[in-house]
């Protein structure tokens, strides 16, 4: 090895990439009705007469980019938050996002307020409130006087959240009636037909600006995994790193969840699996997770289009079912 | 060119932990930081680092206040070996020690030859060149002891703090840190400060101590002049038999019992 990173990362990321585009091109050529890659990139043909061009970019297309960003949102944000953590076993959802996300929807739904204008319905807006809520109530508990998050408060404070949440929940569930109750546990088991390019767009800004801070933090991150003395003694902020990780892959987790609801397991198994694969460098770990974590959902998603068509499955339990045993192979073959 | 004056600092204001510290590390000085458990001495080199701000008091490195110099310059200037290291993932002894160039890169800048180069020279330096293609977690205490140096050591710093570095290394391991770090300070002239509790580690090769009890200086200055039964009795509580060994021509203290308070 040892030109090492360099090397990693103009192979493996290139790779990655390629692959999520790949993903992205092909998947919405599958379903109920099978189109033509080439008649539904020919310009030739009138809009209004290629079928396979409106299918493909109508149709499926934001559904197919709905998972590409949800899915490397919650990878990528899972990669920062296990660092931050200094723990592998966190998750988008340890501190308590995805929970506040969740009664927020749950809130709108049974509440009856749920409404739609543009593209955009409520539904996820609240969510989107209620993650930030979260995230606000743990970021405040966790403020120590002078230094900065105090990454054990974070986790508990997080880990209680979730609790409690998950509380009020329930209570909102028992209270609501039976459609309505239907409709929040569809929520639950998230669903990326996001049907327009409308709340792609509403969720743009924030994982754009999540991903800028992404792109400054991994060389950090490294530093922060050997703790926060050593990251300190080598020249860290560690008060603002941490802040700065926390906020933007809480922003992502929110934009993400308001977009598709609580997708269970991308952001631990694929942070994971390219552990595995790549190493432990956050410099290559960080953007191959977010390719791979696109490429994966988007696959799930077709499973879950497809398996049982007409019928369709929802995507988080096709995440679980898929993910769960290929991370428990990977683990066996590597140890 | 590292000064304290006057620190005092408290993780909780009912428990001071230092009280008062003052003391000077000259260029090119090997000090001992000497104490008992809780004295102080882990969190005395966290704040001569700048890691932690004191609660009073102000640490000055070439006449300037720590906290007027940013993060990254002050970590230009001075590295520290912890006393454990603890991985939450696998990285490898050449990650390890590439780490440590952090403050020379700019934010987007990725490791190049050059810096290649000072963490092949840091990992020679520390006998450890053989195991860079090493998993760091695999590694024994003392490989990982020298690994931890070296990386230290990769940040090009004048200064070197170390908190008990030999602390969980065995006998032989514990001498070449030893030598190690003589050799580092002579013919590298990095200024180097010590915590530890050896004290044969102490009076072997640092030329000068600081001792330190609950929080405050007890004496400091050369080691001949510092190092007496009767420093040693009010350090540890212990008797000590304190002389000149025969062989080695340094200071050996030879324990001899708990004193009566």
């Amino acid at each position: 090895m040892t030109t090492g990173v360099r090397r990693r990362m103009w192979t493996v990321l290139p790779l990655c990439a390629a692959g999520a585009v790949a993903a992205i091109v092909i998947a919405p050529t599958v379903g109920s009705t099978s189109i033509s890659l080439t008649r539904a990139f020919d310009t030739s043909i009138p809009w209004a007469d290629n079928v396979d061009a409106q299918i493909f970019f109508v149709a499926r297309l934001p559904r197919v980019l709905a998972a590409a960003v949800v899915g490397a949102t919650l990878a990528a944000s899972g990669v920062v938050l296990q660092a931050l953590l200094r723990n592998p076993l966190a998750t988008p959802f340890t501190l308590g996002v995805s929970a506040g996300a969740a009664l927020g929807a749950m809130i709108v739904i049974a509440a009856g307020l749920d409404v739609g204008a543009l593209g955009v319905s409520t539904v996820p807006m609240a969510s989107f409130a209620g993650s930030m809520g979260a995230t606000a109530i743990v970021y405040w508990l966790a403020r120590s006087q002078r230094r900065g998050l105090s990454t054990n408060v974070l986790l508990l404070a997080g880990v209680t959240l979730n609790a409690f949440f998950s509380a009020l929940i329930m209570f909102v569930q028992y209270l609501a009636d039976f459609t309505q109750s239907f409709r929040t546990l569809r929520w639950l088991m998230g669903d990326l037909d996001v049907g327009s390019y409308g709340p792609l767009v509403a969720a743009a800004p924030f994982v754009l600006l999540s991903f800028a801070v992404f792109a400054v933090l991994p060389r950090t991150l490294n530093l922060l995994t050997l703790g926060s003395d050593v990251a300190a003694a080598r020249g860290v902020d560690v008060a603002r790193a941490e802040r700065l990780a926390f906020v933007s892959a809480s922003l992502a987790t929110g934009a993400a969840v308001s977009l598709a609801g609580p997708i269970g397991f991308i952001g631990i198994v694929v942070p994971h699996l390219v552990r595995l694969l790549v190493g432990a460098d956050h410099r290559v770990v960080l953007p191959a997770s977010a390719f791979f974590g696109a490429a994966f959902l988007i696959g799930c998603d077709l499973v879950s289009r497809t398996a049982l068509a007409p019928l369709e499955l929802p995507v988080g339990i096709v995440t679980a079912m898929i993910g769960g045993p290929f991370f428990l192979w990977q683990l066996v073959r590597h140890s | 060119m590292l000064c304290a004056t006057d620190l005092s600092f408290a993780y909780d204001a009912r428990q001071p932990v230092l009280a008062g510290v003052s003391l000077e590390v000259r260029a090119g000085a090997l000090v001992g930081v000497l104490g008992p458990n809780g004295s102080g001495k882990t969190t005395l080199l966290r704040l001569l680092a700048g890691i932690r701000r004191p609660t009073s008091g102000t640490v000055t490195l070439d006449g300037r206040p720590l906290h007027a110099y940013s993060r990254r310059a002050l970590a230009a200037r001075m590295a520290v070996v912890p006393q454990e290291t603890h991985l939450a993932f696998d990285y490898s002894v050449m990650e390890m020690v590439l780490m440590g160039r952090h403050p020379h890169l700019g934010v987007f800048e990725v490791e190049g030859p050059a810096d290649l180069a000072v963490a092949r020279d840091a990992l020679a330096a520390t006998s450890v060149a053989h195991l860079e293609n090493r998993d760091f977690a695999t590694l024994s205490g003392g490989e990982k002891q020298r690994v931890v140096i070296a990386a230290a050591l990769a940040q090009a710093t004048d200064v070197l703090l170390l908190d008990e570095p030999t602390s969980s290394l065995d006998l032989g391991a514990q001498l070449d840190i030893a030598q190690l770090l003589v050799d580092l300070n002579t013919t590298r002239g990095v200024t180097v400060v010590v915590s530890t509790h050896d004290l044969a580690l102490a009076s072997g090769i640092c030329r000068e101590l600081v001792l330190l009890r609950q929080g405050r200086v007890q004496a400091a200055g050369a080691t001949a002049e510092v190092l007496t039964a009767d420093q040693v009795r009010a350090l540890y509580d212990v008797d000590a038999d304190v002389h000149v060994h025969p062989v080695t021509g340094h200071l050996s203290v030879v324990p001899l019992r708990r004193a009566a308070r």
